[in-house]
């Protein structure tokens, strides 16, 4: 680990004041600690968050909730409102990590989780996300746990979390505090970015920005799912991840929400993938179709190839679920 | 009266004073002694030392392989706030640790890299996160290779050698397997493969180093074998094994890559030379990935030709395996094959591929845990393909005498294991291939045998009772997590007549007798005897004291009755107490006899139709290894073997990079180890048995024999499940789903 200079914030306006260059927030540290221990981030100074008045769920007049950056996961998953009408973000923070991370991981570091790609951990390998310009370990070596879509020459790496799969299948709006002192509101359709020839810039965060909150809608209508598969029964990443919202009404497909784990470089949605169900009734061609659509462009690496047929069966028994019919 | 009792087994012993002792400890499911120190972490492992200026060291691992390396550029971080030295000693450092029960140095000399990960240089500085830094940022630069890298096994699996005879012949041969496969009415001629595994213990590798003040090298390291560690340390270092202490009381396990000294140690100790002063040095979990100890990859032919009612006639194992350039040791597959089934015809082979991977040594039942995913999934294939059912097929083969030797079982109830655990998890219930469906999952139910051989080791222990009438037993043999310390004192306790809490038993200490140290399964029975000769040779010393003739003589509750006489034992004992050594050691009875422990595993998984995740649901393991010892201790061992099981059939797979053999997996997020999650409800049974020919406990080897066999009845119950047979191990979803009926 580098010497780093620490500084503790107690507002958010003084966090963001006492950004300087190589300067990153930390709260809960679950991810960002391991990441200094190996040098993969060597960040020059750390602002502590942690103790920002920043961990309350608090319900909207619109019926949705405003979620505190600071909310530990495991806050976020038992919260009774969350349980009871966002059950697929409930359901994605209880698959992922384990109790103890849960319980220091925060709702805003979640979001910002660094990928798990072998090459990214291993400072000893080119990685144009961990090193510019180095190159792209994975393209040709083992790549069972990375991306199929989204992909560029540059990275293929996969985004790990699971809590921001559901935030995207639910519309989820991420609210932020920039260095100037401006506020933004930033829909997560919009605050990941594709790899790309810039794969070391993974979100919209401008320097110094603070995500504050993360506002979910008023609740959806239908019903929801999160169904992670993985390499073993807990404490693994998603090889693929569903998250999904559907409602049916006089026998038709009336809404439709998916976001996805495990495919690309960022919780991964693609409007194609509704568009092939709104509207129908039920069926599994109709099923077929949305995972047709949505593995259209997918791409496989070698040892990942896998995960193309293994989303197309997830996403038609989810689909099965959430319509009610038998396979 | 001399002081010790020796003992070489060359003889069965027919009796056991563990039968006849009053104090009532022997077999009982006692917690284990040092419990409550680890809990609360009052157990000082070898980092946890606080010696006076320790240093920590940090290693610096090579980032390239097949290159001689020119400058370790240690300039720029020696000015480093903290850091004390960058130390580097080409010709002694270990390239690869050593493996278990050498007296020869680790093979030494890390200029030329031979493996990616190398440990080539320590840091060392005043604080743990100055070495780490500065550990960094040390630049070794280096020559271009002069070789191409062998990083592929797929692209070296035609060259191989054959390896020097070790455990077992390399090669061995019996009658005409061609001709028998020729005839056979029933064939089997299958491949399966298993990847290379880490031991990945709890504990990683740790070493604190302190030269004393008398020239005397004080080593609190993480190490299951001390005395042969003693010797292959000092040799590294060129100095007498008299100057050296290895001090090992509390291990976090080590699964076989802890028997031999390894690259820290080594380090840690010039260090701790050259500075001056006490260097504490762990090993990161990327560098016990990298530069310890794998399970050999294997790849495993396995032919099996049987008659018409299955009575196998030809059995034909034929390994590859690998290691690096000049080491010998090979991961030796076929171990349970030489006995395991009758069969006239037989043909077991190891050859070696050479590979620029780290050092492959002893992982947990070396051979055993591999070869028999290979075997009992080939028995239960072959089962299959007769139309009998697979424990049958293992009635028909049951072995009356070691087939190849033609001497007699020690002691085997393999048939009654199968038995015994077919009634008791429901056997009959299992159905045809790809029939049982609950919701999502298809279920299924999966057999296979387990033996893993049984060794004695030579090993001495001293036992003392002193006034108070209070045991002592020394040895510096180790509690790898396994119970040691408890099943010595139980041991000393029965045959003393103490009770528990009055035996102090002092382990890992190479100032204590040699001991057998933790490997191989032999510390109980190894350790256990010589702990129990001890104990015997007091019995006749108290006996003297008594009058009365050992025979006649009742130990218990800290009293010597005889004669119609009861005595205190610290009053029969006085000022001076007593003491004992005892020693045991290896005899014709290994050759007379066929030792092993055997046992029977049953496993239930469920298969994700819509996946091809894999679940276990539920096992058992019905084993007979001899006297059981302490009953919770050893229904432990057993569920740790299982766990491996696990892991081995359906997760573990450490990954090599073919483009430069630096390993892609190296921690504990991406290298599965079965979590709690992947654990379900496991239970063990263990068969009433005393092996006489074992040793004078009647015991025989449990620690590794819950693994052998665990993961084939993994596999074969997956088939059952889904109807895929995957020979290819670990069993991933990716290698079931295009099995899988459609969407």
């Amino acid at each position: 680990m580098k010497t780093f200079d620490y500084a503790k914030a107690d507002s958010p306006e003084a966090a963001v004041a006492a950004v300087g260059t190589g300067t990153k927030f930390i709260a809960g540290g679950t991810n960002l600690l391991d990441l200094m221990k190996l040098q993969i981030e060597t960040p020059d100074k750390l602002v502590d968050i942690s103790r920002l008045d920043l961990a309350q769920i608090e319900e909207r007049e619109d019926g949705g909730l405003t979620i505190g950056a600071l909310v530990p996961n495991s806050d976020l998953a038992a919260d009774p409102r969350v349980v009871e009408h966002y059950a697929v973000l409930s359901r994605a923070l209880l698959a992922g990590a384990s109790g103890q991370l849960r319980n220091k991981a925060s709702t805003g570091g979640n979001l910002l989780q660094r990928t798990r790609c072998y090459y990214f951990y291993d400072t000893a390998m080119p990685c144009n996300k961990r090193e510019p310009g180095t190159g792209c370990s994975a393209i040709g070596g083992f790549n069972r746990i990375l991306a199929v879509l989204g992909t560029s020459e540059q990275c293929i790496a996969t985004h790990p979390s699971d809590m921001a799969v559901a935030m995207r299948a639910l519309d989820a709006t991420i609210v932020t505090l920039k260095a100037d002192g401006d506020r933004r509101r930033i829909s997560i359709h919009e605050f990941y970015r594709l790899p790309g020839d810039t794969p070391e810039i993974e979100t919209v965060l401008e320097p110094g920005e603070l995500i504050t909150h993360v506002e979910l809608p008023a609740p959806p209508k239908g019903n929801q799912i999160y169904r992670k598969v993985r390499d073993r029964a807990s404490y693994a990443f998603a090889l693929v991840s569903v998250a999904g919202v559907l409602s049916v009404e006089d026998g038709k497909i009336a809404s439709a929400s998916f976001a996805f784990g495990g495919l690309g470089p960022m919780p991964w949605r693609d409007a194609a993938v509704e568009a092939a169900l709104v509207g129908k009734a039920p069926s599994d061609a109709v099923f077929e179709a949305a995972a047709t659509a949505l593995l259209a462009d997918a791409k496989g690496y070698g040892s990942n190839d896998f995960k193309i047929p293994l989303a197309r069966r997830v996403l038609i028994a989810c689909l099965r679920d959430l319509t009610g019919a038998a396979s | 009266m001399s002081n010790s009792t020796n003992l070489t087994m060359d003889k069965p012993t027919p009796t056991s004073l563990l039968d006849t002792g009053a104090q009532g400890l022997i077999g009982e499911p006692l917690q284990r002694t040092e419990g409550p120190l680890k809990v609360s972490g009052n157990a000082t492992y070898a980092a946890e030392y606080a010696l006076e200026k320790v240093a920590y060291g940090v290693l610096v691992g090579s980032d390239f392989t097949l290159g001689k390396i020119t400058k370790v550029d240690a300039e720029s971080v020696k000015s480093l706030p903290g850091v004390i030295d960058v130390v580097t000693d080409f010709d002694s450092f270990a390239r690869n640790p050593q493996q278990g029960g050498e007296t020869k140095a680790p093979t030494q000399g890390v200029e030329d890299v031979a493996y990616r990960g190398e440990i080539v240089a320590i840091v060392v500085a005043e604080s743990f996160e100055a070495a780490r830094d500065a550990a960094h940022r040390v630049v070794v630069e280096h020559d271009a290779p002069k070789a191409e890298g062998r990083y592929d096994f797929e692209t070296q699996r035609h060259k191989t050698d054959k390896p020097a005879d070790d455990q077992i012949p390399a090669h061995f041969s019996q009658g005409d397997l061609a001709g028998a496969m020729a005839e056979a009415p029933h064939v089997l001629d299958v491949t399966y493969t298993t990847p290379s595994q880490n031991s990945a213990a709890m504990e990683p590798h740790a070493t604190t180093a302190h030269w004393d003040e008398d020239g005397i090298l004080n080593i609190y390291g993480a190490y299951q074998m001390p005395s042969s560690d003693k010797q292959q340390l000092a040799k590294a270092l060129g100095v007498s094994a008299s100057k050296v202490r290895i001090i090992a009381r509390y291990i976090g396990g080590g699964f076989g890559s802890k028997l031999g000294i390894a690259p820290e140690a080594v380090a840690a100790a010039i260090a701790a030379r050259q500075l001056g002063r006490p260097v504490k040095c762990v090993m990161a979990r990327s560098q016990v990935f990298e530069a310890t100890v794998r399970r050999s990859n294997t790849e495993q032919r396995m032919r099996l030709g049987a008659d018409a009612q299955g009575k196998l006639t030809a059995i034909g194992h034929d390994s590859l395996v690998s290691n690096l350039d000049g080491e010998d040791f090979f991961e030796p597959c076929g171990m349970a094959t030489h006995f395991l089934y009758a069969a006239e015809n037989r043909e077991i082979n190891h050859d070696m591929v050479r590979l620029d991977w780290l050092l492959a040594g002893s992982m947990r039942a070396p051979g055993e845990a591999v070869g028999q995913l290979a075997l009992e999934c080939a028995m239960d294939e072959l089962a299959e393909a007769i139309g009998i059912d697979p424990i049958e097929l293992r009635h028909i083969n049951e072995p009356d005498c070691d087939p190849e030797t033609q001497v007699p079982f020690s002691s085997r109830q393999l048939t009654r294991c199968l038995d015994e655990g077919a009634r008791k998890f429901g056997w009959d219930k299992r159905a045809a291939p790809g029939t049982t469906r609950d919701g999502e999952w298809l279920v299924g139910l999966g057999v296979a045998a387990a033996a893993r051989g049984n060794m004695l080791q030579k090993s001495a222990a001293k036992v003392t009772i002193n006034v108070l009438g209070k045991a002592t037993v020394e040895t510096d043999m180790t509690d790898i997590g396994t119970g040691t310390y408890t099943i010595l004192g139980q041991i000393a306790g029965e045959l003393l007549g103490i009770p528990l809490e009055d035996v102090e038993v002092k382990l890992g200490d190479t100032n204590s007798p040699p001991g057998a140290g933790s490997g191989g399964s032999w510390g109980a029975g190894s350790s256990g005897s010589s702990v129990y000769l001890a104990c015997e040779n007091l019995r006749e010393q108290i006996a003297e004291k008594m009058g009365v003739a050992a025979e006649g003589l009742t130990l218990k509750d800290g009293h010597a009755i005889g004669d119609n006489r009861r005595v205190s034992l610290s009053e029969l004992v006085g000022d001076r107490g007593l003491s004992a050594e005892g020693a045991i050691a290896p005899g014709k009875q290994e050759k007379d006899t066929r030792q092993s422990s055997y046992g029977a595993h049953f496993a239930e998984v469920g298969v994700n139709t819509t996946t091809g995740e894999v679940r276990v649901r539920r096992m058992l393991g019905v084993f007979a290894a001899g006297r059981i010892l302490n009953e919770k201790t050893a229904r432990s061992q057993c569920l740790g073997g299982m766990t491996f099981g696990i892991g081995a059939a359906l997760t573990e797979d450490l990954i090599h990079d073919p483009r430069n053999g630096k390993l892609v997996n190296r921690d504990l997020a991406e290298y599965h180890v079965p979590v709690n999650a992947d654990v379900p409800q496991l239970d063990v049974v263990f068969l009433e048995e005393r092996d006489v020919h074992a040793n004078p406990l009647h015991a025989k080897g449990i620690g590794e024999l819950g693994i052998s066999g665990a993961g084939a009845a993994i596999a074969n119950a997956v088939y059952n499940a889904c109807g895929v047979r995957v020979r290819d191990f670990p069993i991933t979803l990716d290698k079931i789903l295009d099995g899988l009926p459609a969407m």
